[in-house]
C-alpha cells in the first residue's frame, strides 16, 4: 500500500503535467464522437465516504476493444462495473455523472434493461453450479420467459459456437457445466453473455485465473468478438492489453491518467507516469 | 490426539447403537402386517395395530410443513438476501430464542391458540404446533445456506439481465436447495418426533380420524401411552411403533436426498 | 484457433516480399540501363526509389507495433528481429539501385570499355542471381537458397578486384577513357555492395530458417564444413 507522502507526490506529479485544464480532458486522446457506442462523463463513484472514480471521462467506439489497465484499488473494476449498473448492487454505493449508450443515460434506463444490453465476464468462470452446459448457456433466456425448444437450441449452439467451445462440448451438453476445465468454463460464459445478444461486452479479467493456452484462447476469442460487439476488458497484465486492444486507458487512485490508442500508449505515451508503469519503473 | 478422538468418536456413536439394537431387538418381533394394516384392540384384546397413527402422524407432519415450509423459506431468504439492519438483526434472535424454547411451551401456546377457540383438540393444532416447531430450523438453515451461495453467482445472473428476484429464487436458492433440503428434514424429523406438544393439541384418536378438526392419533402419542402402560403386549407395541418412526424418517431422507441430487451437478 | 498475430507477421512477410521485389527490379533495371545505355529507364529508376523508402518507414512501423503489441518469441521473435535488417539491406540495395541508374546516365554518350565489359556482364548476372536466390530463400523460409548465395559472394568480391586492376591499366594507358573508367569501376562497385547486401539478407535467411548465426566467419565455415563433406 502507498503511504500517503507516495500519494501527494503522485498526485502532485498529475498537477505539473501540462496547464490547468482537468487531466480527464488533458490526456485523453481519443475524441469524443456522437456515433460512439458508450460516452462517460465526469464519473464519480464512491463506497460509502471512499471516493473511487474521480472525473472519469471516456469515450468508447463500437466494434472495438478497449483496454483499462492500472495497478490495483485504481478503480478500473469500478469504472467497468459502473457501466452495466452493477456497481449499485453494493450496499452504500453511489455514482454521478452521466453515462450513456447510444446516446442514451444508462443511469435513466431500467438495470435490467441495461444489462441484457450489456453483458459482462467475470474473472472467475462462474457457471451456474445447478445447471447443465445447455442451461447455462440458455439461463439468461429462459429466465425472461423464453420456454419454445427450436430457438432455445439455435441460440445455444450459435453462442456456443461464437465461444469457440461448440467443438468441444457438442456431446455433452447436459452435463454440468462445473464438469469442463477452467478455460472452458470461461468460455462457456462468455457464450452465456452472448447469448442474451448483447451489444457491449465487460471483461474483468477474464483471463487472470487461466492457464497460458487457455489465456491465449481467450484472447483471439475477443479478437473475434469485436467484429460483432464493443468490448471493454480490465486487466492488469499489460501484455494482454496491448495483445488485444484498440484503445488503452490507464487508471491511478481513481483518475483517468491517460487513454489513446494501444499503438501509441505501447510505443510513445504522452505521459511519463503511463510510461514508468507500462515499463514497469512504476513506484 | 488421534486415538483420543477416535475413542471420542466411539463414546458419541454409542449411545446411538444402544438406541438402535435396542429398538429393532425389542420392537422387530412385534412387528406383523397387522401393525400396519389394524386398528388398535381394546385393552386384554391381543393383537390389532397403529395403521391409524402411522397415517396420523404423517398427516399432522404435513400440516406442519404447510405452515413452516413456507414460513421458514420466505423468513430465510428474507434474512439472507434483504437481511440488514436492525429488524433483521431482532428478527435472527428471536428465531433463535425460538429454537431454544421447549416443545412443550409450543404445545401450550398451539393449545391457546387454536384448541381454545374450536373448543376441542384436532389434527390442524397439531399441525399449527409442530409448524412453530420447524420454523426456526427451516429459517436458520435456509439462510446459512443462501449465504453460502457465492456472490459470484449472484452477480452472473444479474449480469446477463435476470431480476432480483428471479435471480435469488431459481439461482441462489436453487444452488443452495442441497443444504436447505437437509435442514428442512432435520426439521421434519424433529417434528414427527416430538410427543409433548401433540399431547395438549391433536391428543390421540383410537380410531381413524374421521376430520381435521377432530383429534387424530400419532405414532408419538401412542408410543407415550402404550409405553408406560402396564401391559406387556403394549410395551412391546410400543417398541415396534418406535422403529417403525424411525425408518420413517430414514425413508423420508432417503428419498428427498435422491430427488434432490438429480438437480444439482456439484462434484 | 489461429491467432490474430499470425496475420499481423503474414502481412510484415508479404510487405517485405514486395520491398524486396521493388529492390530487385530496381537493380536489374538499372543493370540493363547501364548496359544498354537506356537513358529513360534510368531516370524512372530514380524516380521510383521514393517508394521503397517509403516501405521501408511502413515496415519499420510494422516491427515496432509487432513488438510492442505482441511480445514474440522464438521463431517470431527471429522473423521479426530478421525482418527488420533486411528491411534496412533492401533499402539500401535500392539507393544501390539508384546509383547504377546515376552511372547509366553519365556514361549514356561514352563507350563502354572493352576490356572488362565482359567480367561486368559476369558480375551482373551474378548479382542479379545472388538478390534474387537471397529473396526466394526469404519467401521459401529456406536456408539452403541462404547458403548458396553466402558462397557466390567470394566470386562477386574477385571479380571486382579484377575489374578494378584492369580499368586502373586502362587509365594509366590512355588518360582519354579516364571518365568512363572510372565510371565503370563505380559500376562495379555498387554491384559488389549490392553482392554484399544480398549476403547479408541471406545470412537473415539461415538465421530465421535454423537460428544459426553465419555472419563474418561464414564463408570459412561453409568451406571447411565442405571440405569434410
Amino acid at each position: 500500500m502507498e503511504s500517503i507522502l507516495e500519494i501527494q507526490e503522485q498526485q502532485s506529479k498529475l498537477k505539473m503535467t501540462p496547464a490547468a485544464t482537468p487531466s480527464s480532458v488533458l490526456n485523453n486522446f481519443v475524441p469524443v464522437s456522437d456515433d460512439h457506442k458508450i460516452i462517460a462523463r465526469d464519473i464519480n463513484a464512491y463506497f460509502g465516504k471512499v471516493q473511487a472514480l474521480k472525473n472519469i471521462s471516456l469515450s468508447i467506439p463500437g466494434n472495438s476493444v478497449v483496454a483499462i489497465i492500472g495497478p490495483s484499488g485504481c478503480g478500473k473494476s469500478t469504472f467497468l462495473r459502473s457501466i452495466n449498473r452493477m456497481h449499485e448492487i453494493i450496499p452504500g454505493s453511489k455514482i454521478t455523472g452521466s453515462l450513456t449508450l447510444d446516446g442514451q443515460d444508462i443511469y435513466q434506463m431500467d438495470a435490467v434493461m441495461v444489462r441484457k444490453r450489456i453483458g459482462m465476464v467475470f474473472q472467475k468462470p462462474n457457471p451456474f453450479p445447478t445447471m447443465s452446459i445447455f442451461d447455462n448457456v440458455a439461463a439468461g433466456l429462459k429466465m425472461n420467459g423464453m420456454r419454445r425448444k427450436a430457438p432455445l437450441k439455435e441460440i445455444v449452439e450459435k453462442s456456443l459456437r461464437q465461444a469457440a467451445l461448440w467443438d468441444e462440448v457438442k456431446d455433452s451438453l447436459s452435463k454440468g457445466g462445473t464438469s469442463l476445465s477452467g478455460g472452458q468454463q470461461q468460455r462457456l460464459c462468455i457464450a452465456r453473455t452472448l447469448a442474451v445478444n448483447p451489444e457491449v461486452i465487460l471483461m474483468d479479467e477474464p483471463a487472470s485465473a487461466l492457464d497460458p493456452i487457455s489465456t491465449s484462447k481467450i484472447e483471439e476469442l475477443i479478437y473475434e468478438l469485436k467484429k460483432q460487439y464493443t468490448i471493454v476488458i480490465v486487466t492488469h497484465n499489460m501484455q494482454q492489453a496491448a495483445r488485444v486492444s484498440d484503445f488503452t486507458a490507464f487508471f491511478y487512485l481513481g483518475q483517468l491518467i491517460e487513454y489513446d490508442e494501444t499503438k501509441a500508449i505501447f510505443t510513445n505515451p504522452h505521459l511519463k507516469q503511463t510510461e514508468d508503469y507500462i515499463t514497469g519503473r512504476f513506484g | 490426539m488421534y486415538s483420543l478422538s477416535v475413542l471420542c468418536a466411539l463414546l458419541a456413536l454409542t449411545p446411538l447403537a444402544l438406541i438402535l439394537y435396542h429398538t429393532l431387538s425389542l420392537g422387530f418381533s412385534a412387528l406383523n402386517w397387522d401393525f400396519f394394516t389394524k386398528l388398535p384392540k381394546p385393552v386384554g384384546e391381543p393383537g390389532g395395530g397403529m395403521a391409524n397413527a402411522i397415517v396420523g402422524t404423517l398427516i399432522l407432519v404435513g400440516l406442519g410443513s404447510l405452515l413452516g415450509l413456507p414460513v421458514g423459506v420466505f423468513a430465510g431468504i428474507y434474512l439472507s438476501e434483504m437481511g440488514r439492519g436492525k429488524f433483521a438483526t431482532v428478527l435472527r434472535f428471536l428465531t433463535d430464542v425460538l429454537n431454544g424454547i421447549p416443545s412443550i411451551v409450543t404445545g401450550v401456546v398451539a393449545y391457546t391458540l387454536v384448541v381454545l377457540p374450536m373448543k376441542h383438540f384436532s389434527a390442524y393444532a397439531g399441525g399449527a404446533a409442530l409448524g412453530i416447531l420447524m420454523i426456526p430450523t427451516i429459517t436458520r438453515t435456509t439462510e446459512e445456506m443462501m449465504k453460502t451461495v457465492p456472490r459470484a453467482y449472484r452477480e452472473a445472473a444479474l449480469a446477463l439481465g435476470i431480476s432480483q428476484w428471479k435471480t435469488t429464487l431459481r439461482i441462489v436458492l436453487r444452488t443452495a436447495l442441497g443444504g436447505i433440503v437437509t435442514g428442512i428434514m432435520l426439521a421434519l424429523a424433529r417434528a414427527a418426533g416430538e410427543t409433548a406438544p401433540l399431547l395438549f393439541t391433536s391428543l390421540n384418536n383410537r380410531f381413524w380420524h374421521t376430520s381435521l378438526g377432530q383429534p387424530i392419533a400419532s405414532l408419538t402419542v401412542f408410543i407415550y401411552n402404550y409405553g408406560v402402560s402396564p401391559f406387556d403386549d403394549w410395551i412391546a407395541q410400543a417398541w415396534a411403533g418406535a422403529l417403525v418412526l424411525m425408518f420413517l424418517i430414514l425413508l423420508l431422507s432417503i428419498a428427498v436426498r435422491i430427488a434432490t441430487r438429480s438437480v444439482h451437478y456439484e462434484r | 484457433m489461429t491467432r490474430h498475430f499470425e496475420q499481423h507477421l503474414q502481412e510484415l512477410r508479404s510487405r517485405l516480399i514486395k520491398m524486396g521485389s521493388l529492390a530487385e527490379n530496381s537493380v536489374n533495371r538499372s543493370i540493363q540501363a547501364v548496359l544498354n545505355k537506356d537513358y529513360e529507364l534510368a531516370k524512372t529508376i530514380i524516380e521510383e526509389d521514393s517508394r521503397i523508402n517509403e516501405m521501408e518507414i511502413e515496415i519499420d512501423q510494422s516491427i515496432i507495433d509487432a513488438l510492442a503489441l505482441q511480445q514474440p518469441v522464438a521463431s517470431d521473435l527471429r522473423l521479426i528481429l530478421a525482418a527488420s535488417k533486411i528491411n534496412n539491406d533492401l533499402e539500401r540495395i535500392g539507393d544501390h539501385g539508384v546509383n547504377l541508374a546515376e552511372s547509366a546516365l553519365a556514361l549514356r554518350d561514352k563507350d563502354l570499355p572493352e576490356s572488362s565489359l565482359d567480367d561486368v556482364k559476369r558480375m551482373c548476372q551474378l548479382t542479379k542471381r545472388m538478390v534474387g536466390d537471397a529473396l526466394d530463400g526469404f519467401i521459401h523460409v529456406d536456408a539452403n537458397l541462404g547458403e548458396a548465395v553466402l558462397l557466390m559472394d567470394d566470386s562477386v568480391d574477385n571479380l571486382n578486384r579484377k575489374i578494378t586492376t584492369e580499368l586502373m591499366e586502362v587509365m594509366k594507358s590512355s588518360p582519354a577513357n579516364i571518365e568512363q573508367s572510372l565510371e565503370m569501376i563505380r559500376v562495379s562497385r555498387n554491384l559488389e555492395r549490392v553482392a554484399d547486401l544480398a549476403t547479408n539478407i541471406a545470412e537473415e535467411v539461415v538465421f530465421i530458417a535454423k537460428a544459426r548465426v553465419v555472419k563474418h566467419h561464414a564463408a570459412d565455415h561453409f568451406s571447411t564444413n565442405q571440405n569434410e563433406t
